[in-house]
Protein backbone atom coordinates (compact mmCIF):
# COMPACT_ATOMS: atom_id res chain seq x y z
CA UNK A 1 0.00 0.00 0.00
CA UNK A 2 2.61 2.56 1.09
CA UNK A 3 4.93 1.33 -1.60
CA UNK A 4 2.22 1.90 -4.20
CA UNK A 5 1.52 5.38 -2.88
CA UNK A 6 5.24 6.18 -2.93
CA UNK A 7 5.42 4.99 -6.50
CA UNK A 8 2.54 7.25 -7.50
CA UNK A 9 4.13 10.24 -5.78
CA UNK A 10 7.38 9.55 -7.58
CA UNK A 11 5.49 9.28 -10.84
CA UNK A 12 3.72 12.58 -10.37
CA UNK A 13 6.97 14.21 -9.29
CA UNK A 14 8.75 13.08 -12.42
CA UNK A 15 5.91 14.42 -14.57
CA UNK A 16 6.11 17.77 -12.79
CA UNK A 17 9.86 17.90 -13.29
CA UNK A 18 9.51 17.28 -17.01
CA UNK A 19 6.79 19.95 -17.20
CA UNK A 20 9.15 22.41 -15.52
CA UNK A 21 12.13 21.51 -17.69
CA UNK A 22 10.11 21.89 -20.86
CA UNK A 23 8.72 25.18 -19.59
CA UNK A 24 12.24 26.53 -19.18
CA UNK A 25 12.76 26.12 -22.90
CA UNK A 26 10.66 29.22 -23.46
CA UNK A 27 13.72 31.26 -22.51
CA UNK A 28 15.94 29.56 -25.06
CA UNK A 29 16.67 31.09 -28.39
CA UNK A 30 15.02 29.18 -31.21
CA UNK A 31 17.30 27.05 -33.34
CA UNK A 32 15.32 27.87 -36.45
CA UNK A 33 17.08 29.47 -39.40
CA UNK A 34 14.41 31.45 -41.24
CA UNK A 35 15.69 30.27 -44.56
CA UNK A 36 14.34 32.38 -47.39
CA UNK A 37 14.79 35.55 -45.34
CA UNK A 38 18.09 34.55 -43.88
CA UNK A 39 20.56 32.38 -45.73
CA UNK A 40 22.11 29.54 -43.81
CA UNK A 41 25.90 29.24 -43.91
CA UNK A 42 26.76 26.73 -46.61
CA UNK A 43 29.99 24.85 -46.05
CA UNK A 44 32.46 25.01 -48.95
CA UNK A 45 32.46 21.26 -49.28
CA UNK A 46 28.67 21.06 -49.39
CA UNK A 47 27.55 18.80 -52.22
CA UNK A 48 25.09 20.80 -54.30
CA UNK A 49 24.62 21.92 -57.89
CA UNK A 50 27.14 20.31 -60.24
CA UNK A 51 29.45 22.36 -62.43
CA UNK A 52 31.88 21.53 -65.20
CA UNK A 53 35.08 23.51 -64.92
CA UNK A 54 37.81 24.66 -67.27
CA UNK A 55 41.54 24.30 -66.86
CA UNK A 56 43.74 27.38 -66.24
CA UNK A 57 44.14 27.85 -70.00
CA UNK A 58 40.38 28.16 -70.41
CA UNK A 59 39.82 24.83 -72.11
CA UNK A 60 37.22 22.36 -71.03
CA UNK A 61 38.65 20.02 -68.44
CA UNK A 62 36.34 17.13 -69.17
CA UNK A 63 37.96 14.50 -71.36
CA UNK A 64 34.78 12.48 -71.82
CA UNK A 65 36.22 9.45 -70.10
CA UNK A 66 32.79 8.39 -68.84
CA UNK A 67 34.12 7.50 -65.40
CA UNK A 68 31.60 9.79 -63.73
CA UNK A 69 28.76 8.19 -65.65
CA UNK A 70 29.95 4.77 -64.50
CA UNK A 71 30.39 5.86 -60.91
CA UNK A 72 27.00 7.52 -60.67
CA UNK A 73 24.80 5.26 -58.56
CA UNK A 74 21.60 6.50 -60.18
CA UNK A 75 22.94 6.65 -63.72
CA UNK A 76 21.89 10.20 -64.30
CA UNK A 77 24.93 11.36 -66.31
CA UNK A 78 25.08 10.80 -69.99
CA UNK A 79 27.73 12.11 -72.38
CA UNK A 80 29.25 11.49 -75.74
CA UNK A 81 32.93 11.76 -76.54
CA UNK A 82 34.26 13.69 -79.48
CA UNK A 83 37.68 15.02 -80.46
CA UNK A 84 38.90 18.36 -81.71
CA UNK A 85 41.50 18.89 -84.43
CA UNK A 86 44.35 19.13 -81.93
CA UNK A 87 43.49 15.68 -80.56
CA UNK A 88 41.90 16.81 -77.31
CA UNK A 89 38.97 14.78 -76.20
CA UNK A 90 35.91 16.60 -75.01
CA UNK A 91 32.24 15.75 -74.55
CA UNK A 92 29.98 16.44 -77.50
CA UNK A 93 27.10 16.68 -75.08
CA UNK A 94 27.10 16.31 -71.37
CA UNK A 95 23.74 15.87 -69.71
CA UNK A 96 22.83 15.46 -66.06
CA UNK A 97 19.30 14.67 -65.02
CA UNK A 98 19.05 16.55 -61.75
CA UNK A 99 15.69 15.09 -60.96
CA UNK A 100 17.54 11.83 -60.38
CA UNK A 101 20.85 13.10 -59.04
CA UNK A 102 21.21 12.37 -55.33
CA UNK A 103 24.13 14.76 -54.84
CA UNK A 104 26.35 11.95 -53.63
CA UNK A 105 29.50 13.42 -55.13
CA UNK A 106 30.74 10.11 -56.49
CA UNK A 107 31.16 11.67 -59.93
CA UNK A 108 33.47 14.29 -58.47
CA UNK A 109 35.54 11.58 -56.80
CA UNK A 110 35.70 9.49 -59.94
CA UNK A 111 36.73 12.30 -62.25
CA UNK A 112 40.44 12.09 -63.15
CA UNK A 113 40.59 15.69 -64.38
CA UNK A 114 38.72 17.59 -61.64
CA UNK A 115 36.28 18.62 -64.34
CA UNK A 116 33.05 17.79 -62.58
CA UNK A 117 32.63 19.45 -59.19
CA UNK A 118 29.85 19.95 -56.70
CA UNK A 119 29.12 23.41 -55.29
CA UNK A 120 27.32 24.72 -52.20
CA UNK A 121 24.34 25.95 -54.23
CA UNK A 122 21.22 23.95 -53.47
CA UNK A 123 18.38 26.11 -54.80
CA UNK A 124 17.55 24.09 -57.87
CA UNK A 125 13.77 23.78 -57.74
CA UNK A 126 11.94 24.02 -61.06
CA UNK A 127 8.32 24.18 -62.07
CA UNK A 128 8.70 21.95 -65.11
CA UNK A 129 10.29 18.58 -64.68
CA UNK A 130 12.02 18.78 -68.03
CA UNK A 131 13.92 21.83 -66.80
CA UNK A 132 15.76 19.63 -64.37
CA UNK A 133 17.74 18.05 -67.19
CA UNK A 134 20.83 20.20 -67.57
CA UNK A 135 23.06 20.31 -70.60
CA UNK A 136 26.72 21.18 -70.85
CA UNK A 137 26.12 24.86 -71.56
CA UNK A 138 24.18 25.12 -68.29
CA UNK A 139 26.90 23.56 -66.21
CA UNK A 140 30.11 24.70 -67.85
CA UNK A 141 31.65 27.65 -65.99
CA UNK A 142 34.46 29.97 -67.01
CA UNK A 143 36.72 29.24 -64.03
CA UNK A 144 38.63 26.41 -62.50
CA UNK A 145 36.35 25.69 -59.56
CA UNK A 146 37.98 24.30 -56.45
CA UNK A 147 41.32 23.29 -58.05
CA UNK A 148 43.04 26.28 -59.51
CA UNK A 149 46.27 24.92 -60.99
CA UNK A 150 45.41 21.51 -62.26
CA UNK A 151 45.64 21.07 -66.00
CA UNK A 152 45.19 17.50 -67.11
CA UNK A 153 46.81 17.69 -70.52
CA UNK A 154 49.82 19.45 -69.01
CA UNK A 155 50.52 16.50 -66.76
CA UNK A 156 49.29 13.63 -68.89
CA UNK A 157 51.49 11.78 -71.29
CA UNK A 158 49.10 12.01 -74.21
CA UNK A 159 50.24 13.91 -77.26
CA UNK A 160 47.89 16.60 -78.45
CA UNK A 161 48.34 19.48 -80.84
CA UNK A 162 50.99 21.86 -79.51
CA UNK A 163 52.30 19.37 -76.97
CA UNK A 164 54.15 16.27 -77.83
CA UNK A 165 55.10 13.33 -75.68
CA UNK A 166 57.65 14.17 -73.05
CA UNK A 167 56.77 17.83 -72.84
CA UNK A 168 54.40 17.58 -69.91
CA UNK A 169 55.31 18.72 -66.43
CA UNK A 170 57.70 16.45 -64.55
CA UNK A 171 58.00 14.33 -67.65
CA UNK A 172 61.17 13.11 -69.33
CA UNK A 173 61.34 12.90 -73.10
CA UNK A 174 60.44 9.41 -74.29
CA UNK A 175 63.34 7.02 -74.49
CA UNK A 176 64.44 6.13 -78.00
CA UNK A 177 64.42 2.39 -77.58
CA UNK A 178 66.73 1.89 -80.60
CA UNK A 179 69.42 3.77 -78.69
CA UNK A 180 69.09 1.48 -75.72
CA UNK A 181 72.05 -0.64 -76.60
CA UNK A 182 73.95 -2.54 -73.96
CA UNK B 1 -31.95 43.55 -24.55
CA UNK B 2 -28.76 45.42 -25.35
CA UNK B 3 -27.51 45.73 -21.83
CA UNK B 4 -25.11 43.71 -19.77
CA UNK B 5 -27.30 41.25 -18.01
CA UNK B 6 -27.35 37.48 -18.11
CA UNK B 7 -28.99 36.26 -21.29
CA UNK B 8 -29.20 39.55 -23.13
CA UNK B 9 -28.62 39.51 -26.88
CA UNK B 10 -25.45 41.55 -26.47
CA UNK B 11 -24.08 38.96 -24.09
CA UNK B 12 -24.96 36.07 -26.33
CA UNK B 13 -23.36 37.59 -29.39
CA UNK B 14 -20.30 38.67 -27.48
CA UNK B 15 -19.72 35.37 -25.75
CA UNK B 16 -20.26 33.37 -28.92
CA UNK B 17 -17.92 35.60 -30.90
CA UNK B 18 -15.23 35.74 -28.25
CA UNK B 19 -15.55 32.07 -27.40
CA UNK B 20 -15.33 30.91 -30.98
CA UNK B 21 -12.65 33.45 -31.79
CA UNK B 22 -10.59 32.48 -28.78
CA UNK B 23 -10.77 28.78 -29.48
CA UNK B 24 -9.84 29.35 -33.11
CA UNK B 25 -6.96 31.60 -32.17
CA UNK B 26 -5.94 28.95 -29.69
CA UNK B 27 -4.89 26.78 -32.61
CA UNK B 28 -2.29 29.36 -33.49
CA UNK B 29 -1.32 30.14 -29.89
CA UNK B 30 -0.86 26.45 -29.21
CA UNK B 31 1.36 25.87 -32.21
CA UNK B 32 3.37 28.98 -31.45
CA UNK B 33 3.98 27.98 -27.86
CA UNK B 34 4.66 24.37 -28.77
CA UNK B 35 7.30 25.85 -31.02
CA UNK B 36 8.82 27.94 -28.26
CA UNK B 37 8.87 24.99 -25.92
CA UNK B 38 10.75 22.89 -28.41
CA UNK B 39 13.20 25.66 -29.36
CA UNK B 40 11.44 26.40 -32.63
CA UNK B 41 9.53 29.45 -33.78
CA UNK B 42 6.18 27.96 -34.70
CA UNK B 43 3.99 29.44 -37.43
CA UNK B 44 5.06 33.06 -37.87
CA UNK B 45 4.63 33.85 -41.53
CA UNK B 46 0.94 34.62 -42.12
CA UNK B 47 0.15 38.07 -40.79
CA UNK B 48 1.86 39.76 -37.84
CA UNK B 49 3.57 37.05 -35.75
CA UNK B 50 1.67 34.53 -37.84
CA UNK B 51 -1.61 35.21 -36.09
CA UNK B 52 -3.56 34.77 -39.33
CA UNK B 53 -2.28 31.22 -39.64
CA UNK B 54 -5.73 30.00 -38.68
CA UNK B 55 -7.23 31.64 -41.75
CA UNK B 56 -4.68 29.92 -43.94
CA UNK B 57 -5.52 26.63 -42.22
CA UNK B 58 -9.23 27.21 -42.71
CA UNK B 59 -8.77 27.98 -46.39
CA UNK B 60 -6.72 24.82 -46.74
CA UNK B 61 -9.37 22.74 -45.02
CA UNK B 62 -12.22 24.19 -47.04
CA UNK B 63 -10.39 23.61 -50.29
CA UNK B 64 -9.66 19.99 -49.49
CA UNK B 65 -11.75 17.25 -50.97
CA UNK B 66 -14.63 16.53 -48.65
CA UNK B 67 -14.69 12.81 -49.07
CA UNK B 68 -17.31 10.48 -47.67
CA UNK B 69 -16.01 6.92 -47.89
CA UNK B 70 -18.40 4.71 -49.89
CA UNK B 71 -18.12 1.96 -47.28
CA UNK B 72 -19.14 4.21 -44.39
CA UNK B 73 -22.51 4.69 -42.79
CA UNK B 74 -23.07 7.99 -44.54
CA UNK B 75 -25.71 9.63 -42.36
CA UNK B 76 -23.91 8.96 -39.08
CA UNK B 77 -20.61 9.80 -40.70
CA UNK B 78 -21.86 13.29 -41.50
CA UNK B 79 -23.62 13.83 -38.19
CA UNK B 80 -20.78 12.72 -35.90
CA UNK B 81 -18.37 15.63 -36.37
CA UNK B 82 -21.15 18.14 -35.78
CA UNK B 83 -21.94 16.83 -32.33
CA UNK B 84 -18.63 17.78 -30.77
CA UNK B 85 -18.58 21.55 -31.47
CA UNK B 86 -22.31 21.85 -30.80
CA UNK B 87 -22.22 20.31 -27.34
CA UNK B 88 -19.05 22.15 -26.48
CA UNK B 89 -20.66 25.47 -27.46
CA UNK B 90 -23.71 24.51 -25.43
CA UNK B 91 -21.56 24.03 -22.36
CA UNK B 92 -20.05 27.44 -23.03
CA UNK B 93 -23.56 28.74 -22.49
CA UNK B 94 -23.71 28.12 -18.75
CA UNK B 95 -20.36 29.72 -17.96
CA UNK B 96 -20.43 32.80 -15.77
CA UNK B 97 -17.74 35.09 -17.14
CA UNK B 98 -18.20 38.06 -14.84
CA UNK B 99 -20.99 39.61 -12.82
CA UNK B 100 -23.90 40.00 -15.28
CA UNK B 101 -21.98 38.36 -18.09
CA UNK B 102 -23.20 34.96 -19.17
CA UNK B 103 -25.75 33.37 -21.45
CA UNK B 104 -27.82 31.42 -18.98
CA UNK B 105 -27.66 30.77 -15.26
CA UNK B 106 -28.83 27.23 -14.86
CA UNK B 107 -29.12 26.13 -11.27
CA UNK B 108 -27.71 22.81 -12.50
CA UNK B 109 -24.91 24.40 -14.51
CA UNK B 110 -22.30 21.91 -13.42
CA UNK B 111 -24.50 18.94 -14.24
CA UNK B 112 -25.26 20.52 -17.60
CA UNK B 113 -21.58 20.62 -18.40
CA UNK B 114 -21.13 16.98 -17.44
CA UNK B 115 -24.11 16.04 -19.55
CA UNK B 116 -22.63 17.87 -22.51
CA UNK B 117 -19.24 16.31 -21.96
CA UNK B 118 -20.95 12.95 -21.90
CA UNK B 119 -22.66 13.69 -25.21
CA UNK B 120 -19.33 14.74 -26.67
CA UNK B 121 -18.09 11.19 -26.36
CA UNK B 122 -20.82 10.19 -28.82
CA UNK B 123 -19.06 12.27 -31.42
CA UNK B 124 -15.94 10.20 -31.04
CA UNK B 125 -17.80 6.91 -30.81
CA UNK B 126 -20.14 7.48 -33.73
CA UNK B 127 -17.43 8.98 -35.87
CA UNK B 128 -15.25 5.94 -35.35
CA UNK B 129 -18.06 3.45 -35.81
CA UNK B 130 -19.51 5.04 -38.92
CA UNK B 131 -16.14 5.19 -40.63
CA UNK B 132 -16.13 1.42 -40.95
CA UNK B 133 -12.38 1.33 -40.63
CA UNK B 134 -10.31 -0.76 -38.26
CA UNK B 135 -8.25 2.09 -36.94
CA UNK B 136 -11.24 4.35 -36.54
CA UNK B 137 -12.99 1.58 -34.63
CA UNK B 138 -9.99 1.14 -32.34
CA UNK B 139 -9.92 4.88 -31.76
CA UNK B 140 -13.61 4.96 -31.01
CA UNK B 141 -13.26 2.06 -28.57
CA UNK B 142 -10.45 3.78 -26.78
CA UNK B 143 -12.33 7.06 -26.80
CA UNK B 144 -15.45 5.52 -25.35
CA UNK B 145 -13.58 3.69 -22.61
CA UNK B 146 -11.46 6.64 -21.70
CA UNK B 147 -14.16 9.28 -21.65
CA UNK B 148 -16.65 7.21 -19.73
CA UNK B 149 -14.19 6.16 -17.06
CA UNK B 150 -12.66 9.58 -16.65
CA UNK B 151 -16.06 11.18 -16.46
CA UNK B 152 -16.82 9.10 -13.38
CA UNK B 153 -14.21 10.61 -11.15
CA UNK B 154 -14.37 13.97 -12.86
CA UNK B 155 -17.88 14.15 -11.43
CA UNK B 156 -16.78 12.89 -8.04
CA UNK B 157 -13.86 15.28 -7.85
CA UNK B 158 -16.05 18.37 -8.11
CA UNK B 159 -18.56 17.12 -5.55
CA UNK B 160 -16.27 18.58 -2.89
CA UNK B 161 -16.73 21.98 -4.44
CA UNK B 162 -20.47 21.42 -4.59
CA UNK B 163 -20.55 20.50 -0.90
CA UNK B 164 -18.58 23.61 0.06
CA UNK B 165 -20.62 26.01 -2.04
CA UNK B 166 -23.91 24.21 -1.51
CA UNK B 167 -24.94 24.70 -5.12
CA UNK B 168 -24.68 23.29 -8.62
CA UNK B 169 -24.96 26.71 -10.21
CA UNK B 170 -21.61 27.87 -11.49
CA UNK B 171 -22.34 31.49 -10.65
CA UNK B 172 -23.10 30.61 -7.05
CA UNK B 173 -19.98 28.49 -6.89
CA UNK B 174 -17.91 31.50 -7.92
CA UNK B 175 -19.70 33.74 -5.47
CA UNK B 176 -19.08 31.23 -2.69
CA UNK B 177 -15.36 31.71 -3.25
CA UNK B 178 -15.47 35.39 -2.28
CA UNK B 179 -13.53 34.62 0.90
CA UNK B 180 -11.10 32.00 -0.29
CA UNK B 181 -10.56 30.01 -3.44
CA UNK B 182 -11.61 26.38 -3.37
CA UNK B 183 -8.24 25.24 -4.63
CA UNK B 184 -6.92 25.31 -1.05
CA UNK B 185 -9.54 23.18 0.72
CA UNK B 186 -10.05 21.12 -2.43
CA UNK B 187 -6.46 20.65 -3.55
CA UNK B 188 -6.80 16.95 -4.34
CA UNK B 189 -10.11 17.60 -6.00
CA UNK B 190 -8.33 20.13 -8.17
CA UNK B 191 -5.58 17.70 -9.14
CA UNK B 192 -8.06 14.98 -10.05
CA UNK B 193 -10.23 17.42 -11.94
CA UNK B 194 -7.27 18.77 -13.85
CA UNK B 195 -6.22 15.30 -14.99
CA UNK B 196 -9.78 14.39 -15.84
CA UNK B 197 -10.26 17.63 -17.74
CA UNK B 198 -7.29 16.87 -19.95
CA UNK B 199 -8.57 13.34 -20.51
CA UNK B 200 -12.10 14.58 -21.13
CA UNK B 201 -11.04 16.92 -23.90
CA UNK B 202 -8.86 14.02 -25.12
CA UNK B 203 -5.82 16.14 -25.54
CA UNK B 204 -2.21 15.11 -25.12
CA UNK B 205 -1.09 13.12 -23.22
CA UNK B 206 -4.52 11.49 -23.12
CA UNK B 207 -5.05 11.57 -26.86
CA UNK B 208 -5.33 7.81 -27.10
CA UNK B 209 -8.49 7.96 -29.24
CA UNK B 210 -6.33 9.69 -31.85
CA UNK B 211 -2.92 8.25 -31.08
CA UNK B 212 -1.30 9.21 -34.37
CA UNK B 213 1.77 7.08 -33.87
CA UNK B 214 -0.25 3.99 -33.05
CA UNK B 215 -3.55 4.05 -34.91
CA UNK B 216 -3.01 6.64 -37.66
CA UNK B 217 -5.52 9.21 -36.50
CA UNK B 218 -7.95 7.07 -34.55
CA UNK B 219 -11.59 7.93 -34.79
CA UNK B 220 -11.08 10.64 -37.40
CA UNK B 221 -8.91 8.60 -39.74
CA UNK B 222 -11.49 8.70 -42.54
CA UNK B 223 -12.40 12.35 -42.11
CA UNK B 224 -11.06 15.04 -44.37
CA UNK B 225 -11.67 18.65 -45.12
CA UNK B 226 -14.07 20.60 -42.99
CA UNK B 227 -15.46 17.50 -41.28
CA UNK B 228 -12.10 16.94 -39.75
CA UNK B 229 -12.01 20.66 -39.09
CA UNK B 230 -15.17 20.32 -37.00
CA UNK B 231 -13.57 17.64 -34.86
CA UNK B 232 -10.57 19.84 -34.42
CA UNK B 233 -12.44 23.01 -33.56
CA UNK B 234 -14.64 20.98 -31.21
CA UNK B 235 -11.56 19.81 -29.41
CA UNK B 236 -10.32 23.36 -29.05
CA UNK B 237 -13.66 24.62 -27.78
CA UNK B 238 -13.59 21.72 -25.34
CA UNK B 239 -10.19 22.85 -24.18
CA UNK B 240 -11.56 26.36 -23.71
CA UNK B 241 -14.53 25.03 -21.75
CA UNK B 242 -12.27 23.05 -19.46
CA UNK B 243 -9.93 26.01 -19.00
CA UNK B 244 -12.91 28.16 -18.06
CA UNK B 245 -14.26 25.54 -15.72
CA UNK B 246 -11.06 25.13 -13.71
CA UNK B 247 -10.87 28.82 -12.67
CA UNK B 248 -14.62 28.88 -12.03
CA UNK B 249 -14.56 25.84 -9.79
CA UNK B 250 -11.25 26.25 -8.03
CA UNK B 251 -9.72 29.67 -8.65
CA UNK B 252 -12.51 32.05 -7.84
CA UNK B 253 -13.73 32.69 -11.37
CA UNK B 254 -13.79 36.42 -12.01
CA UNK B 255 -12.65 37.31 -8.48
CA UNK B 256 -9.42 39.26 -8.54
CA UNK B 257 -6.53 37.70 -6.60
CA UNK B 258 -4.99 39.71 -3.73
CA UNK B 259 -7.70 42.35 -4.11
CA UNK B 260 -6.23 43.55 -7.41
CA UNK B 261 -9.62 44.73 -8.56
CA UNK B 262 -9.75 47.79 -10.79
CA UNK B 263 -12.39 49.97 -12.40
CA UNK B 264 -15.76 48.58 -13.20
CA UNK B 265 -16.38 45.20 -11.63
CA UNK B 266 -17.45 43.76 -15.01
CA UNK B 267 -14.27 44.90 -16.72
CA UNK B 268 -12.01 43.72 -13.95
CA UNK B 269 -14.00 40.48 -13.77
CA UNK B 270 -13.62 39.84 -17.47
CA UNK B 271 -9.93 40.65 -17.26
CA UNK B 272 -9.23 38.25 -14.43
CA UNK B 273 -11.40 35.54 -15.90
CA UNK B 274 -9.57 35.91 -19.19
CA UNK B 275 -6.18 35.89 -17.51
CA UNK B 276 -6.92 32.77 -15.52
CA UNK B 277 -8.39 31.01 -18.52
CA UNK B 278 -5.39 31.89 -20.63
CA UNK B 279 -3.11 30.54 -17.94
CA UNK B 280 -4.85 27.19 -17.99
CA UNK B 281 -5.00 27.11 -21.77
CA UNK B 282 -1.24 27.55 -21.79
CA UNK B 283 -0.95 24.86 -19.17
CA UNK B 284 -2.83 22.50 -21.48
CA UNK B 285 -0.32 23.33 -24.20
CA UNK B 286 2.62 22.85 -21.85
CA UNK B 287 1.29 19.45 -20.87
CA UNK B 288 1.07 18.58 -24.52
CA UNK B 289 4.61 19.73 -25.09
CA UNK B 290 6.12 17.92 -22.12
CA UNK B 291 4.38 14.66 -21.32
CA UNK B 292 4.29 11.41 -23.22
CA UNK B 293 1.24 9.35 -24.01
CA UNK B 294 0.67 6.45 -21.59
CA UNK B 295 -0.19 2.97 -22.71
CA UNK B 296 -3.90 2.25 -22.71
CA UNK B 297 -3.82 -0.14 -19.74
CA UNK B 298 -1.72 2.37 -17.80
CA UNK B 299 -4.34 4.99 -18.53
CA UNK B 300 -7.13 2.77 -17.27
CA UNK B 301 -5.20 1.64 -14.21
CA UNK B 302 -4.35 5.22 -13.41
CA UNK B 303 -7.95 6.27 -13.72
CA UNK B 304 -9.58 3.56 -11.70
CA UNK B 305 -6.86 2.68 -9.19
CA UNK B 306 -5.40 6.09 -8.40
CA UNK B 307 -7.70 8.90 -9.44
CA UNK B 308 -10.98 7.35 -8.38
CA UNK B 309 -9.83 6.47 -4.83
CA UNK B 310 -8.23 9.89 -4.50
CA UNK B 311 -11.45 11.61 -5.54
CA UNK B 312 -13.48 9.43 -3.18
CA UNK B 313 -11.19 10.09 -0.22
CA UNK B 314 -11.29 13.78 -0.99
CA UNK B 315 -15.07 13.72 -1.08
CA UNK B 316 -15.22 11.74 2.15
CA UNK B 317 -12.94 14.10 4.04
CA UNK B 318 -14.68 17.20 2.71
CA UNK B 319 -18.05 15.82 3.74
CA UNK B 320 -16.78 14.90 7.20
CA UNK B 321 -15.23 18.33 7.78
CA UNK B 322 -18.35 20.15 6.60
CA UNK B 323 -20.54 18.01 8.81
CA UNK B 324 -18.22 18.55 11.77
CA UNK B 325 -18.20 22.31 11.27
CA UNK B 326 -21.97 22.35 10.97
CA UNK B 327 -21.98 20.72 14.41
S1 LIG C 1 26.40 13.51 -57.48
FE1 LIG C 1 26.09 11.30 -57.48
S2 LIG C 1 24.06 11.04 -58.34
FE2 LIG C 1 24.67 13.13 -58.85
S3 LIG C 1 25.58 12.96 -60.88
FE3 LIG C 1 27.24 12.75 -59.40
S4 LIG C 1 27.45 10.55 -59.09
FE4 LIG C 1 25.45 10.88 -60.05
S1 LIG D 1 33.51 14.83 -66.03
FE1 LIG D 1 35.36 13.84 -65.41
S2 LIG D 1 34.83 11.71 -65.10
FE2 LIG D 1 33.14 12.65 -66.23
S3 LIG D 1 33.60 12.19 -68.36
FE3 LIG D 1 34.45 14.22 -67.91
S4 LIG D 1 36.55 13.79 -67.32
FE4 LIG D 1 35.48 11.84 -67.19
Amino acid sequence: MFKAIGKQIHLIWSQLVSLWLVFLHIFNKADTVEYPDEMPYMFPRWRGRIILTRDPDGEERCVACNLCAVACPVDCISLQKTEDESGRWYPEFFRINFSRCIMCGFCEEACPTHAIQLTPDFEMAEYVRQDMVWEKEHMLIEGTGKYHDYNFYKVAGKAIGGKDKGEAQNELPPVDRRSLMP
Amino acid sequence: MFSFEVGSLLNIVLILAVGLGASVMMIWVERRFLGFWSDRLGPNRVGPFGCLQVIADAVKMLMKEDWIPPFSDKFVFVIAPMILPIVMLLSLGVMPFAPNIGIMDLNIGLLWIFAMAGLASYSVMLGGLASNNKFALLGALRGAGQMISYEVFMGISVLGVVILSDSFSLREIVEAQADGWFVFPQFFGFIVFMVAAIAESHRWPFDLPEGESEIISGYNTEYSGMKFGLFMIGEYIGMLVMSLLIPILFFGGWMAPFGLEFGNEIISGLFWMGAKTFFFLLFFVLVRAALVRPRYDQLMNYGWLVMLPLALVNLLITGAVVLYQAG
